[in-house]
């Protein structure tokens, strides 16, 4: 079933293009890695997605549906910057959530959060920028959503915390979710990815299953990556 | 441990040739049951998808077959094993006499030279 498509997405901002006709599609089921130089349009088209802009131009529907109320309560997004309030304990963010969304699994993010090693009476400011970041990821990952929607999850950690939450994403989607990520980090993501979207320039470039460029081109996705945005 | 997977060569392809190698050393043994797409997606690393396309893959070839509804198991057909074995063997002989012709090194030569390791002291530090 298609659980997303975007059709003929264009974004200015001002005179600025954006993002410039759009399309693709995504199956349940995937994950999906949206990958593109700094600039590139990867989050403004996560925002699209997500609803919190409006496109210039074009549609995105959600199970078949334009997004509204109801495709806000099947995502479950991380954007690139924090929107908690930094004064609140863990616990009490998790109750918000729990409150928040009916999707949401606190038991799962309490779990996930002894794994590695926060505390849930910790304050939000207390903690280090990337803990920080495990914990939004935690929060995003704890939700039984149908698409999970992760703007640079991995930015912020170390490598040891990279595999650990990668290992947390694929042990924690459901086989009917999909997942987009956007990232800089390819190789230490191009394992668990099912697709690769580049965008150049605010265009969609290639959309392709990753095995199937690694076979054409006997290449990894980063090597390709490189090439294709070499500076 | 974690799968050594390289990312220049299509992982699905990368994770048959794992499972085969698991088979021929004897860590699965006929008639064992492979743990699920999840659980072995999640050890490998790897999205389940992938490993489900090479767990399919396998099936064709037959050396892993499935009852609908308990799981996947290793082929019981020893003979079968055992020709896989040997194909695995023709192709890294093969690949090892092409490296040798590279370095100019004659059949007859390299014929002497292996007798000589296995003969040898160092046959133990030679091999890994």
């Amino acid at each position: 079933m298609t659980l997303l498509e975007c059709k003929n997405l264009t974004k200015l901002y001002g005179k600025h293009t954006a993002l410039s006709d759009i399309s693709f599609q995504i199956d349940s089921g995937h994950i999906i890695g949206i990958l593109g130089p700094n600039g590139s349009g990867k989050t403004t088209l996560l925002k699209l997605i997500t609803g919190l802009l409006s496109p210039t131009s074009g549609t995105v529907y959600v199970k078949e549906e334009p997004i509204g109320p109801a495709s806000k309560s099947i995502i479950s997004y991380l954007p690139d910057h924090t929107y908690l309030n930094k004064n609140l304990r863990i616990q009490d963010i998790i109750d918000f959530f729990a409150d928040f969304y009916e999707d949401f699994d606190s038991l799962r993010a309490y779990d996930m959060m002894a794994k590695l090693q926060i505390n849930p009476r910790q304050k939000l400011k207390t903690l280090s920028k990337g803990t920080q970041e495990k914990v939004q990821l935690i929060l995003v990952m704890s939700r039984h959503a149908s698409l999970y929607i992760l703007d640079e999850p991995l930015a912020g950690v170390d490598p040891a915390a990279r595999d650990y939450i990668l290992d947390t994403i694929l042990s924690n989607y459901d086989e009917n979710a999909s997942i987009l990520i956007s990232t800089h980090l390819i190789s230490d993501i191009e394992n668990i990815l099912d697709e690769v979207i580049f965008i150049q320039d605010g265009s969609l470039h290639t959309h392709a299953l990753v095995d199937e460029l690694r076979e054409k081109d006997h290449k990894s996705i980063d090597t390709i990556f490189r090439e294709v945005f070499k500076c | 441990m974690p799968w050594n997977l390289n990312s220049d060569r299509p992982i699905f392809i990368q994770i048959i040739e794992k499972i085969q190698m698991d088979i021929i050393s004897g860590l699965y043994t006929p008639g064992d049951k492979l743990p699920s797409v999840r659980e072995l997606a999640q050890k490998a690393s790897v999205n389940p998808n992938t490993m489900q396309k090479a767990l399919s893959e396998l099936e064709r070839t037959g050396l892993v077959y499935s009852q609908r509804t308990s799981g996947r198991y290793i082929t019981e057909d020893t003979a079968m094993i055992a020709n896989l074995k040997t194909t695995l063997a023709k192709d890294i002989v093969t690949q090892f006499l092409d490296n040798m012709q590279r370095l100019g090194i004659k059949d007859e030569e390299v014929i002497s030279l292996i007798s000589e390791i296995i003969k040898g002291d160092d046959h133990d530090t030679v091999r890994m």
